[in-house]
C-alpha cells in the first residue's frame, strides 16, 4: 500500500514555478529518497507535505484520503533549517512541541521520557537549549521529531549538519523506526550518502521528477553491463582471452599479486559468458557487476534529457 | 484551533518568568506614584513654615497692600540702608528682604527679592500679583478712569471660571479641566507606552522563532494564524497582567506616600465629612459649621492643596476610565500587534526592522502629537476625527474620555477599532504566512504587495 501520493503537484512562486507537475507515491514501511541538487524543489515538496504551504494544483493523499489538517499529528517533519527556542529549557521545549503535536500532557511525558532515556539526555531536561551544544541540540530536535510516533517521518537533508556520531545515531534509529512500521522520507542533495538506507527514490531536478521507483529496479535499469574481474596471472593473456566484439576491457589495474579489470558487456550474452572466456587462463579470484551510482544515474539522465 | 491554546500558553508563561518583566513591573508603579505624589508634595512643601518679608518700599506705594498667607508674611521696614540691611536682614528675624525701588510704578524689574532660601514660584506670583493689582490700581486712579476700575473688577470676576458639568440626572459636578488634563494625559500617553513596548516584544518574538530556525517545526504543527494569533493574545496577557501589577502597585504606593508625607489629610477629610453631615441635617446652623469649615480649610493651606488634589482625583470615574483603558489598550495592541508581527516575519534580524517599523509608528507619533492639542482642546475637529480613526484613536481618544466624550463617538471609535483590528490581521496574517519561511533576502513593499495580491 501506498502511504503518501503525490499526483500532479505544482507549485508557484510568483512567475517562478517551484513545482511543476511532481507525481510520485511512497510505500508504507519504506525508506524513501528524494534526490537531487540544490533548488530543484525538494524542500518544496516536503513543505507541501508537512501542509506548511499549500500546493496551486494537484493533489496529495495521505494513508488513502486526500491530505488533512488533523493528519500533521500523524507526520513527524525535522526541517534543514531545524531550531529550538534558546531561553527555554529542554525538557518544558520537548513538552510544548509534542503538545502542539495533538498530544496530552501526560503522554507526552510518557513518550518523552522514553526517548530522554533512549538516547541517554535525561540530565539534560532542565538545561536551558542555549547550554547545548550543536550535537546535543540535534538529538533534542529528532526527540521532538519522532516523540509522537508518527506514520509518516520527514527529514530534509537530515546528515547535513549532524556530526559523524549523531548521523550514526539518526541511521540507526531510523533503520530501527523502519522496523517498526514507520514510513521515513529523505530529501538529500548528497545522493550518495543515503542510498544504501532507501529503498525507493525519487530523482528531482529543476522542479520535476526525472525519475522514481525502487532503488534495486533503477539501478538494474541504468546498469552499464560492466563487470569487474579480480584475477592473478598474465594480464597479456586476460585481454586475448576476451573476444573484442563482445567485450571491451575499459579500465585495467594491475596489481602486485592480483590486478583488476574492468569489463563491458557489448552485445547481450550471458553473463557467465565473461567469466567463461577467461577461466582457463587467469585464475579469477573475484568477480562483480559494477552498479552505477545515483550520482551517475542523475546525470546520464540529465544528460539523456 | 486547540493548538493555540499552548501557544498561548508558552508565549505567556516564557515572558512571565522572565527577570525583565518583574523589573519593569516594579520600576513602572514607582515612577507613575512619584508622578502623582511628588508635585503634590513640593506643591505644599514650602508653605510649611512661616516666612516673614521685610519689606524695603522706596516708592511708599505698597505700604500694607501686600496680602499675607498662613505662611507668607510681610513687615514694612523704613529708614534703612539697603546694602548694610541686605547684609544681616537674616540676624533680624526675616526670611527675605523685598526691595520695591521708587521707579516701580514704569520701570518692571525695580522689584527685587532676596533670600537665602530658593523662593517657590507660589511666592513669586503672590508678590507680583499683589504687586501688579496695586499698580493697576494705581494708574488708573492717576488716569482718573474711576468708573473703569470697577468695570475691569467685575471683568475680573469672571476670568476667574468655574466650571460645572451636569449629568444626565441634572447633578452638579464641578469638573477639574487640570486633573482631566492630567488623568488623559497619562493614560493617553500610557497606552502609546504600552503598544510599543508589548508591539515590539510580538516582533521580536517572531524575530526570534525565524531566526532561531524553529519556525518551520512550529508551523509543520500549528497554522501559521495561529501561531501568531497566539503570540499576540499571550503576550496581551502579559501586558495585562503587567498593567494590572502597576495599578495596584500604583495604588499602594500612592496610598503609602499620600499617608507618609500628608497624614493630615485623612483627619482634615474626616472632619469635612462630619459637617456636611451636619448640614443635610439641620437648615441654618449646618451652613454656618459649613463655613467654619471652610475657614478651617483655609487655615491651613499647604494641606488643602493636597486634599484638594486628592479629594479630585477621586472625583474621577476610574470605572469608566479603566474599562475604556483597557478596550482601547487592547484595540490598539491588537491592532498593531499584528502589524508588528508582519514586521518580524519580514526580516531576519532586529537590526533589519527600521525600514518597515518606521510606517507603522508614523500613525503612534503622530497621535503623540495630537494628544497634546486635545488636551488643550479635546472637542476640537482634529481631536474628534483622530480619535475616530482607529489607528490613532486608542491614544488621543484615552485622552478626551476625561473630559467627557458623547456615546455615539464613543461607540463609533470602538466600533471601527475593532473592524481595523479583524482587517489588520488578516492583512498581516497574508504577509506573516509567506514571510517568515524566507531567509536571506531583503524583502520589498512591492514584493508584499505582489504576495498579497497573489495569496
Amino acid at each position: 500500500m501506498q502511504i503518501l501520493d503525490l499526483k500532479g503537484v505544482s507549485k508557484y512562486f510568483g512567475s517562478y514555478c517551484a513545482l511543476n507537475r511532481v507525481s510520485f507515491s511512497v510505500p508504507e514501511g519504506s525508506i524513501f529518497g528524494m534526490l537531487g541538487p540544490n533548488g530543484a524543489g525538494k524542500t518544496t515538496t516536503l513543505r507541501i507535505i508537512t501542509q506548511i504551504i499549500a500546493p496551486d494544483e494537484g493533489e496529495v493523499w495521505f494513508n488513502g484520503h486526500p491530505l488533512r489538517a488533523d493528519d500533521i499529528g500523524l507526520m513527524g517533519y525535522l526541517p534543514e533549517e531545524r531550531g529550538l527556542y534558546k531561553k527555554m529549557s529542554v525538557g518544558e521545549q520537548a513538552l510544548y512541541l509534542a503538545q502542539l503535536k495533538g498530544m496530552n500532557r501526560k503522554e507526552a511525558m510518557k513518550r518523552l521520557k522514553y526517548w530522554f532515556e533512549k538516547l541517554e539526555i535525561t540530565d539534560w531536561w532542565d538545561k536551558k537549549v542555549e547550554q547545548l551544544s550543536k550535537g546535543m541540540a540535534q538529538k533534542v530536535q529528532f526527540v521532538t521529531t519522532v516523540v509522537h510516533d508518527p506514520l509518516l517521518l520527514i527529514f530534509d537533508e537530515p546528515f547535513s549538519g549532524f556530526d559523524p556520531i549523531n548521523a550514526n545515531m539518526l541511521k540507526n534509529e531510523i533503520i530501527d523506526l523502519k522496523q517498526k512500521g514507520a514510513t521515513i522520507i529523505f530529501s538529500t542533495h548528497n545522493m550518495n550518502s543515503v542510498e544504501e538506507l532507501c529503498d525507493s527514490i525519487a530523482l528531482i531536478n529543476r522542479s520535476q521528477i526525472i525519475l522514481a521507483g525502487e532503488v534495486d529496479n533503477i539501478k538494474q535499469q541504468h546498469k552499464k553491463h560492466l563487470f569487474e574481474v579480480t584475477f592473478s596471472g598474465s594480464i597479456d593473456a586476460f585481454r586475448k582471452s576476451l573476444d573484442t566484439k563482445t567485450f571491451e576491457i575499459t579500465d585495467v589495474y594491475p596489481g602486485q599479486s592480483v590486478h583488476r579489470a574492468v569489463v563491458k558487456i557489448l552485445r547481450n550474452p550471458h553473463d557467465n559468458e565473461l567469466l567463461r572466456s577467461v577461466i582457463d587462463t587467469v585464475h579469477v579470484v573475484a568477480f562483480r557487476e559494477i552498479l552505477p551510482s545515483m550520482d551517475e544515474i542523475f546525470i546520464d539522465v540529465v544528460k539523456g534529457k | 484551533m486547540e493548538k493555540i491554546k499552548y501557544v498561548i500558553q508558552r508565549e505567556f508563561l516564557t515572558r512571565i518568568q522572565r527577570k525583565s518583566f518583574w523589573l519593569l513591573a516594579l520600576l513602572g508603579p514607582f515612577v507613575i506614584a512619584s508622578v502623582i505624589v511628588l508635585p503634590v508634595y513640593f506643591a505644599t512643601l514650602e508653605d510649611k513654615d512661616i516666612k516673614v518679608i521685610a519689606v524695603v518700599d522706596s516708592s511708599r506705594v505698597f505700604v500694607d497692600r501686600i496680602p499675607e498667607t498662613k505662611n507668607l508674611k510681610f513687615r514694612y521696614v523704613d529708614n534703612v540702608n539697603i546694602a548694610r540691611f541686605i547684609k544681616n536682614f537674616h540676624q533680624e528675624g526675616y526670611w527675605g528682604v523685598l526691595f520695591i525701588s521708587h521707579v516701580v510704578t514704569y520701570s518692571p524689574n525695580s522689584v527685587i527679592l532676596y533670600s537665602y532660601g530658593q523662593p517657590g514660584l507660589a511666592i513669586k506670583y503672590h508678590i507680583e500679583n499683589a504687586l501688579k493689582k496695586e499698580i493697576e490700581h494705581r494708574i488708573l486712579q492717576a488716569n482718573g478712569i474711576e468708573g473703569l476700575d470697577k468695570t475691569l473688577q467685575a471683568l475680573k470676576a469672571n476670568v476667574n471660571l468655574r466650571m460645572i458639568k451636569l449629568d444626565e440626572l441634572g447633578k452638579e459636578k464641578e469638573s477639574n479641566t487640570s486633573l482631566a488634563m492630567i488623568v488623559g494625559y497619562v493614560s493617553g500617553f500610557l497606552i502609546y507606552l504600552f503598544i510599543f513596548l508589548f508591539g515590539s516584544q510580538v516582533m521580536r518574538g517572531v524575530i526570534e522563532e525565524k531566526s532561531n530556525r524553529i519556525i518551520e517545526v512550529i508551523v509543520s504543527s500549528v497554522r501559521p494564524f495561529e501561531l501568531m494569533m497566539g503570540k499576540i493574545i499571550g503576550v496581551a496577557g502579559v501586558a495585562i497582567v503587567q498593567f494590572v501589577l502597576w495599578a495596584g502597585l500604583t495604588f499602594v504606593l500612592v496610598t503609602i506616600g499620600r499617608e507618609a508625607l500628608f497624614p493630615e489629610i485623612n483627619r482634615g477629610s474626616s472632619n469635612l465629612t462630619m459637617q456636611e453631615n451636619v448640614l443635610q441635617s439641620g437648615g441654618a446652623s449646618g451652613s454656618l459649621n459649613l463655613a467654619d469649615a471652610d475657614n478651617d480649610t483655609h487655615e491651613n493651606e499647604g494641606n488643602f492643596t493636597a486634599r484638594a488634589i486628592f479629594d479630585a482625583l477621586s472625583h474621577i470615574d476610574f470605572v469608566v476610565i479603566l474599562s475604556s483603558f483597557l478596550f482601547f489598550f487592547l484595540g490598539g495592541y491588537l491592532l498593531y500587534g499584528a502589524l508588528f508581527a508582519a514586521i518580524g516575519s519580514l526580516v531576519d534580524n532586529e537590526a533589519d526592522t527600521q525600514q518597515y517599523v518606521l510606517p507603522v509608528t508614523i500613525p503612534l507619533i503622530l497621535a503623540i502629537y495630537v494628544m497634546i492639542n486635545t488636551i488643550n482642546n479635546p472637542d476640537s475637529a482634529l481631536s474628534f476625527w483622530f480619535s475616530i480613526i482607529p489607528l490613532t484613536s486608542p491614544i488621543v481618544m484615552m485622552v478626551r474620555i476625561p473630559f467627557g466624550v458623547p456615546y455615539w463617538e464613543l461607540a463609533l471609535s470602538m466600533v471601527l477599532l475593532v473592524l481595523a483590528f479583524v482587517f489588520f490581521t488578516w492583512f498581516s496574517a497574508k504577509i506573516y504566512r509567506t514571510a517568515i519561511l524566507m531567509y536571506g533576502k531583503q524583502i520589498s513593499y512591492k514584493e508584499v504587495w505582489k504576495w498579497f495580491k497573489h495569496s
